[in-house]
């Protein structure tokens, strides 16, 4: 009898605190595995300096941080959503049907993206045009548009080193595709005139050439990585000729391991990323749900502290860590402080 | 001598017929596959221990720089007050310049570093030690203008240096040091100001960020883990010796308790991952229970250990022979006697056995914590239970995933030692497992 009252006892302390535990007061982050070392810097940060305790940063990717962010109101949803690419229509509608009317954007800065291989190997130097050829399933050779039939770098481009052509890239899954598909292969396609070619055989469909300037070839020379860059870079630590995509700041941190290739004569820098001489970067953003600003203690100071120029200008630890400064970040400074909801997607 | 014995003796007795040689050979044979086996299986374990040892014993050792940092009133109170409220306003990037001010008096006093400059030497410190001064001030202010004596971890990258991770031939491309650090580094440790000693942090320090690798401990995944462990126990453990005594010993059989029968040993093989998603869906969407917090996390594992209870329990139950329940029958004990009374004590080595070795499966798993919130970053230890369920919290296999991801390579070291850290709760428990079986365990 005694152990039943016991036990008893225990089930009615569990269900009175579930009560008490309602009143969160730390704020949930979820989101991009690229904005989470950023956010846990700020997050550790924003635990050290105010009263606040560290708000909890989950990662799981963009997509899934937005979409958890639009699953409604209330203190069982997180509060805030980091992603590495912008919200998309279906995002905003789906938080519209939810009841999250009013969502701030928060562009945090810029984040590079690298081309790197083994240190011990040869330097490269690369135009998008290079990645285009090397990589695509369809080429243009002596006017035709044929297979593609390159199989070292210097079939791509003579002065390029002769290494059979290898490359690590980033899986579907990732937001660091989507970039890589638009800033390098796109662009690589048009600059070597395969775009040309391939609207061509499309009958003069533009969208359709775009399509399969990103159609990547099969035979095993373009691997996705669905992994994150530490997988990448063990895999170049097993195939040192092979070429792998990584962020500025991972490439940062293992500068010992790995040599990073120019883009069109840039060597990519948070300073010529900042000018925008690097062309291959992307804006990181967070999404803040305006009702709960509030609600949660401390979520205003956090959204504050993290676009204020201590943590995010050009000298602050996320700078040093690799993330490329906005230029404009007084003015999301002044947006954050004036919670400007977000307008309609342009 | 034995072949000599074959021939004199005839073939018959010993050599034996071709079928018999047949069989000889074929159980030869069977033996080597047995050994060979092993040998794999062996030889698979020791290659895991060995990179996991190499990689991750070094996490136990940690270096540290030992400074004596004057707490410049001119910095920390500059209205004289002493008000915490003041003292407060100064964050963490104020607290900076104070140890560089008293790194510099260190290259002065003591003639070492010279060919180092002042930004350099300071990037020898952890980015955690400004937040330690801080919070050294606000508890107790009256040490403000005081020279004080601190402790400070050595940067992720010094730490490597003393630990053979970085080289001077790799310091010389990392952007993240520099030779001449690493040659100011070794001027402090002759001068005994840098010194490497076992890491307590890494027991029981929380997370810290991709920029202090160095400062990143176990603290909260450990208690987070046991909370969870502390849940499973108590719900897992009544629920399912119940519900295998009803089962086994109640129940009429029929079809409806073959049904559960075959349901509970399907629930056992069910992927782990599935029941992340029941927890997300029922516990956190349904009842509103926090995310990211133990209650969950227990919750869910619960689900997972009870089949695995559940089988061990009635297996335990059925080996007690039925003479003992006939005996007890017999002599006037009604059935619920007959069971708590003499077979439950009898079943009770083979429950527990069961019971630790559902726990520790529990231990390991990461793949349900990642829907309910848990694979996350968390610095705040949780609260003393019950509150402390409530609040979010890590865990160990979590711990090791989101380390592996990290950029820094320190978080390598730090990965390969929270699984030394997890491999050895589970051999606790596993051995546990082992002595009570042995030691409680009857053979009819």
């Amino acid at each position: 009898m005694k152990k039943y009252l016991g036990s008893c006892a225990v089930v009615a302390l569990m269900l009175a605190t579930t009560g008490t535990a309602a009143a969160r007061d730390q704020i949930q982050i979820a989101g991009s595995s690229t904005v989470l070392p950023y956010a846990s810097i700020v997050a550790e940060a924003f635990g050290e300096n105010f009263e606040h305790p560290t708000p909890v940063v989950e990662s799981g990717g963009s997509g899934a941080g937005r979409k958890k962010l639009c699953e409604g109101v209330g203190e069982n949803t997180i509060d805030i959503a980091n992603s590495s690419s912008r919200i998309k229509q279906s995002d905003i509608d789906n938080c519209k049907a939810n009841g999250v009317n009013e969502i701030q954007e928060v562009r945090i800065g810029y984040d590079g993206i690298v081309f790197a291989s083994d240190i011990n190997g040869p330097a490269f130097k690369f135009t998008p045009a290079d990645w285009h050829a090397a990589l695509a399933a369809k080429v243009v050779k002596d006017g035709q548009l044929v297979d593609n039939p390159n199989k070292n770098w210097s079939d791509v481009r003579s002065d390029l080193p002769e290494q059979p052509i290898l490359a690590f890239i980033p899986g579907t899954k990732h937001g660091t595709r989507e970039v890589f598909d638009e800033k390098v292969l796109l662009a690589g396609c048009e600059e070597n005139g395969t775009m040309e070619a391939l609207k061509a055989a499309n009958n003069g469909d533009e969208d359709a050439a775009e399509e399969a300037c990103m159609d990547l070839r099969t035979d095993g020379v373009s691997v996705d990585i669905d992994g994150d860059y530490t997988e990448t870079l063990s895999r170049i630590d097993a195939n040192k000729n092979a070429i792998g995509v990584f962020g500025l700041s991972f490439y940062q941190n293992n500068t010992d391991k790995l040599q990073v290739a120019t883009m069109s004569d840039v060597e990519p820098s948070v300073d010529t990323i900042a000018s925008g001489e690097y062309p291959v970067s992307r804006p990181l953003y967070f999404y803040v749900k305006n009702a709960h600003l509030d609600v949660i203690p401390g979520l205003q100071e956090y959204v504050e502290f993290f676009v204020s120029d201590e943590m995010a200008g050009p000298d602050g630890p996320l700078a040093q860590y690799g993330l490329v400064s906005d230029p404009e970040l007084a003015k999301t400074q002044e947006a954050v402080k004036n919670r400007t909801p977000m307008g309609p997607l342009n | 001598m034995t072949d000599m014995a074959v021939e004199t003796t005839g073939k018959a007795t010993m050599a034996g017929d071709a079928r018999t040689r047949k069989r000889h050979a074929a159980e030869r044979r069977f033996r080597l596959m047995g050994q060979l086996a092993v040998a794999i299986g062996v030889l698979a374990l020791l290659g895991l221990l060995a990179s996991i040892l190499s990689n991750g014993l070094s996490s136990f050792r940690q270096t540290y720089i030992t400074l004596e940092i004057y707490l410049d009133p001119g910095v920390l109170d500059k209205q004289g007050t002493r008000d915490p409220a003041d003292i407060a306003k100064i964050t963490t990037f104020g607290y900076a310049p104070l140890i560089k001010g008293s790194l510099v008096k260190v290259m002065q006093d003591r003639g070492v570093g010279g060919e180092a400059d002042a930004d350099m030497a300071v990037a020898l410190i952890s980015k955690e030690a400004p937040a330690i001064l801080r919070n050294y001030v606000l508890a107790d202010p009256s040490q403000i203008g005081e020279t004080v004596e601190f402790n400070l971890l050595a940067s992720g990258r010094i730490d490597g240096y003393y630990k053979g991770r970085v080289s001077m031939a790799s310091a010389e491309l990392d952007r993240n040091t520099s030779p001449e650090q690493l040659r100011f580094a070794d001027e402090l440790k002759e001068a005994g100001i840098l010194v490497t000693r076992f890491n307590w942090d890494f027991f029981t320090a929380p997370d810290a960020s991709d920029t202090r690798p160095e400062a990143a401990g176990l603290g909260v995944a450990i208690l987070g883990s046991a909370y969870m462990m502390l849940i499973v126990l108590v719900l897992s453990l009544p629920i399912g010796v119940a519900a295998s005594i009803y089962l086994e010993e109640f129940a009429p059989r029929n079809r409806f308790t073959d049904l559960i029968e075959v349901n509970i040993a399907n629930l056992a093989a069910v992927p782990s991952i599935v029941f992340g998603i029941l927890g997300l869906a029922v516990f956190i969407n349904i009842v509103g229970l926090p995310q990211s917090a133990p209650v969950v996390g227990g919750l869910v594992l619960t689900l997972m250990t009870l089949p695995t209870i559940i089988i061990a329990t009635r297996a335990a139950l059925k080996a007690v022979p039925p003479s003992i329940r006939d005996a007890a029958l017999g002599v006037g004990a009604s059935r619920m006697q007959s069971v708590f009374h003499h077979v439950l004590p009898l079943a009770m080595p083979g429950i527990l056995t069961g019971t630790i070795i559902g726990l520790a499966q529990a231990l390991g798993e990461t793949a349900p914590l990642l829907l309910i919130g848990m694979v996350a970053f968390v610095r705040d230890y949780p609260a003393a239970p019950p509150e402390g369920f409530f609040d979010p919290a890590s865990a160990l296999p979590v711990q090791v995933y989101n380390w592996t991801q990290r950029g820094d390579p320190a978080f390598v070291e730090r990965a390969s030692g929270a699984i030394i850290v997890l491999l050895v709760f589970l051999l606790v428990m596993n051995l546990v497992a082992v002595i009570l079986r042995r030691r409680f365990e009857r053979r009819w």
